[in-house]
């Protein structure tokens, strides 16, 4: 594999979706802990997680406007593909993000009254379980392959199409769904993780100990689940992740850090397992990524072959280089506020 | 309702929806940040009250803005996928670069909004300047790739295709000045107007309150300047709109017949049909003054253009006017104020003057709409204007009209809740007692 500037921008939209994955992804896994809140201290268990997305939220969503805007300027054909043929679940997940954020603010800043709280409350939890489903159920029919045929290279309005077969079907498979119930999984992973970190020294720190050991479970057979799914679903993928040179290596560093992670929380040391379980789910993420490479969306569109003009690339490059100057140092700063500080 | 016209609605609603917020997103900043500077440098409580109860308005507004404008980002593909395809690579460069000023805007907000005691008051003070910095810049950067529709550069066509394409000399675009001069213009006019309306309203009333005279004060000195100017800036636009987009200058104008010496008209209602402008009032040569500073200079009407590449005309003609009819009274009342201000007259204590800025409270957001229809009906049938029709680069995808009604549903009840919730958080007006305190408070 040679490192070309179209390489090198895939690379960046998958550092960027990792990033979405790793902070945003939390925020949702926030609002699933939010609805499934119970015990003794469920309204604490609430609190501490508006707590901990409320000044970060808004940044960690802003890594999904960039995989975008770097897959339509660098790879337009890949993009338009998507949003055609994915235009019924990414429609259904910009309705659950427009909801979970509002909701997520009408609450905070709502009326005081207990009722209207509790109402945006429950909007919130159950946008922040839908929209991950749909988030992958894309990214299922992404890795099952998708391709645009019927639609004419010079334009002009096709009238009759057979609707489901080009727009339903293509992401409302099992294996789809399969996809779709892991990302909640992870996301809920991840979130019960770093609340455990966020909760030090509070009774809270247990409920979302048990709570991540569950969500470890849950990823475990769900991961067992969608590979078996993926026998006839997305045979590219599964082939790599099952006989790739790089297959055994690759399950193995995901599997140690799994087994990290547990055995950090099951020891209670909390930061390990937080980074053993962010690592985690890089690898699962970098693992879909290499079973597709070199295509970015199979089966037809290769990497090299969606690029755009190489002028654009190299300015997308210099663009992405200013950009990192910028953003690294301020997402640096708001974390070691809200993050690293202890609590007041 | 067919597809394309479904999705043309479901596109502007967005915009117009996300518009208000990203506006709000640009001009609350400044306010917040000046009242809070102001707090720092005198210790009167009631700074302090303003900059954090505006700073609560902008969580909510901006929470709004975030999801409307992800809503959008999508909604380029989602509904002009082949307009993407093809324009992506050349205006995904101030798209890019608009990412990054969202996360620097969406991070110093989070510091902002959340740090009041976890970092030093000057750290605060600089991290509501760069929401307020970077708020403005994404602003310029969409508005360039929005320019870029209007005056599509930076590539050769072959065969209908971009080739030979140079993402830098398209946001060189000549219509990118113009456009981002006037709109950022707007965005201070109108959330200054706007935010002081509200006040003068409750200063009416109670107008010794001074929490509500810090307020107006603070908000007329942002919009004032922005809305004396804009009438120059629009000048700028309209001689760009005349340079390279005739039919749509003609629109405007309802203009039907080339001439020498054009007349301008107020108001009136183009009829398509019979090529003519009813019930205006003509003012001889100001058209061909205003468009090209030369009074007899010829200006093309739409006869001279094929039907179909006209846009809806009495749409983007009324448009215009509208905005230009509110642009100038807030430019008048502007000028009443700071010649006020100038004089070191009390503004707050002329019930005239007042009530005029009431008035124009909600105008700069009805210009900043009936702006961006004329900008964007005025340039149909075109997505890229001369190269791509809109009609070319919708979808594939049948029944839109479902996703137009039902986010227009979400969006008019996500209105209703903003509005309410704003009405409930940042305008109830403290009391006369709770001043004192706060003000005791600090003393
Ligand atoms: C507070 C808001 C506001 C005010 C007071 C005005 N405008 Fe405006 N105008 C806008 C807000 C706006 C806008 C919404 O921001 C637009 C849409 C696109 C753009 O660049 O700015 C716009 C567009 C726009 C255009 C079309 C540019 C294009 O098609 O690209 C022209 C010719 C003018 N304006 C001219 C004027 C004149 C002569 C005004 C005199 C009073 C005026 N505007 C006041
Ligand atoms: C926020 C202010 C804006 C408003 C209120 C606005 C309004 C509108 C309206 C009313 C339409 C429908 C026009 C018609 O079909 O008759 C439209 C279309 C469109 N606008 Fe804008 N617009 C705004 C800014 C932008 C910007 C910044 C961009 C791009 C960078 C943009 C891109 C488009 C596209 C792609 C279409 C669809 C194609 C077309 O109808 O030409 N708009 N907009
Ligand atoms: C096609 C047009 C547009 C697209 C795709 C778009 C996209 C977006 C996105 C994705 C966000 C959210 C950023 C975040 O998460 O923090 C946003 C917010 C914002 N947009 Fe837009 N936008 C468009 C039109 C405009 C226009 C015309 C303006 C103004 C001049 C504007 C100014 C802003 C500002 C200032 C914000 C941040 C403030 C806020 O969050 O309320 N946008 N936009």
């Amino acid at each position: 594999m040679t490192i070309t500037p179209a390489v090198a921008i895939a690379g960046i939209v998958m550092v960027a979706l990792t990033f979405y994955v790793l902070f945003a992804g939390a925020d949702f896994g926030g609002g699933v802990w939010d609805f499934l809140a119970s015990g003794p201290r469920k309204k604490d268990q609430r609190d501490v997680i508006s707590h901990a997305l409320a000044p970060i939220w808004e940044a960690n969503h802003v890594w999904l406007i960039l995989v975008i805007v770097l897959l339509f300027m660098c790879f337009p054909t890949v993009f338009s593909t998507i949003v055609i043929v994915l235009h019924i679940p990414l429609t259904l997940m910009l309705f659950g993000i427009v909801l979970r954020g509002s909701a997520f603010i009408f609450r905070s800043y709502g009326s005081t009254r207990d009722a209207a709280q509790q109402w945006w409350g429950r909007v919130f939890a159950i946008a922040s379980i839908v929209t991950p489903v749909f988030i992958g159920m894309c990214v299922g029919a992404i890795a099952k392959g998708i391709a645009w045929g019927s639609y004419p290279a010079s334009f002009g309005n096709p009238t009759h199409l057979p609707f489901v077969s080009d727009f339903i079907l293509p992401w409302l498979t099992w294996f789809g769904f399969g996809v779709g119930l892991m990302a909640l999984a992870l996301f809920s992973y991840l979130a019960a993780v770093y609340l455990t970190v966020e909760t030090e020294g509070t009774p809270l720190q247990e409920d979302f100990r048990t709570r991540a050991l569950w969500a470890a479970a849950a990823v475990f057979v769900i991961a067992f689940g969608v590979l078996a799914l993926s026998w006839s679903a997305a045979p590219m993928v599964r082939r790599a992740l099952m006989g790739g040179s790089w297959a055994l290596p690759f399950h193995i560093v995901t599997g140690i850090a799994a087994v990290i992670a547990i055995a950090a929380l099951w020891t209670r040391r909390y930061r390990l397992a937080r980074a053993a379980a962010a690592a985690q789910v890089t690898f699962i993420l970098w693992g879909w990524a290499a079973a597709q490479y070199p295509f970015l969306l199979p089966p037809s569109l290769t990497i090299e072959g969606a690029a755009a003009p190489m002028r654009t690339l190299v300015l997308a490059l210099w663009a992405l280089a200013a950009g990192a100057c910028v953003l690294f140092p301020s997402l640096y700063y708001l974390f070691r506020i809200f993050k690293m500080q202890k609590r007041t | 309702m067919p597809d394309i016209l479904a999705a043309r609605s479901q596109m502007g609603m967005s915009l117009a929806f996300h518009i208000i917020f990203a506006v709000i997103g640009i001009g609350l900043p400044a306010l917040m940040v000046i009242a809070e500077y102001r707090w720092r440098r005198t210790g009167d409580a009631v700074y302090l009250e303003l900059a954090k109860r505006w700073s609560r308005g902008a969580a909510i507004l901006f929470a709004v803005g975030a999801v409307s404008g992800t809503v959008l980002s999508f909604e380029l593909g989602l509904l002009w996928p082949e307009f993407m395809k093809q324009a992506g690579p050349i205006i995904g460069m101030p798209f890019s670069l608009e990412g990054f000023a969202f996360f620097t805007e969406a991070i110093f907000l989070g510091i902002y909004l959340y740090g009041w005691d976890r970092i030093s008051a000057r750290a605060h003070v600089i991290a509501g300047i760069v929401v307020a910095v970077s708020g403005a810049v994404s602003g310029i950067f969409v508005v360039i790739a929005n320019a870029w529709m209007n005056t599509p550069r930076g590539f050769t066509l072959v065969d209908g295709r971009f080739t030979n394409i140079d993402p830098l000399a398209a946001m060189m675009t000549p219509a990118a000045f113009p456009q981002t001069l006037h709109m950022t213009l707007a965005a201070y006019a109108a959330t200054g107007f706007a935010v002081a309306g509200i006040h003068a309203a409750m200063l009416l009333r109670d107008p010794k309150n001074a929490f509500h005279r810090h307020a107006f004060a603070i908000a007329i000195l942002v919009g004032a300047p922005a809305a004396l100017i804009q009438p120059l800036s629009g000048d700028i636009s309209a001689r760009y709109v005349a340079a390279q987009q005739p039919v749509k200058l003609a629109s405007m104008e309802g203009d039907f017949v080339t001439m020498r010496g054009a007349p301008l008209r107020i108001g009136g209602i183009p009829n398509e049909d019979e090529g003519r402008t009813n019930y205006s009032i003509e003012i001889p040569k100001g058209l061909s003054f205003l468009a090209t500073h030369d009074v007899n200079a010829e200006i093309k009407g739409l006869n001279d253009f094929p039907r179909d590449v006209w846009p809806p005309v009495a749409i983007v003609h009324i448009a215009f006017q509208v905005m230009v009819a509110l642009g100038s009274f807030m430019a008048l009342v502007s000028l009443l104020v700071l010649v006020m201000l100038w004089r070191k007259r009390d503004v707050t204590s002329m019930r005239w003057l007042m009530t005029a800025i009431v008035l124009a409270a909600p105008m700069g957001f009805i210009c900043i709409e009936a702006g961006w229809t004329v900008t964007e009906v005025g340039r149909q049938p075109w997505v890229i204007y001369g190269i791509l029709r809109t009609a070319d680069a919708v979808t594939p995808m049948p029944g839109l009209i479902v996703p137009f009604l039902a986010f227009t549903t979400l969006y008019i009840f996500l209105g209703v809740i903003v509005v309410w919730l704003l009405y409930k958080q940042v305008m109830r007006s403290p009391s006369e007692r709770d001043l004192l305190s706060m003000q005791a408070g600090t003393a």
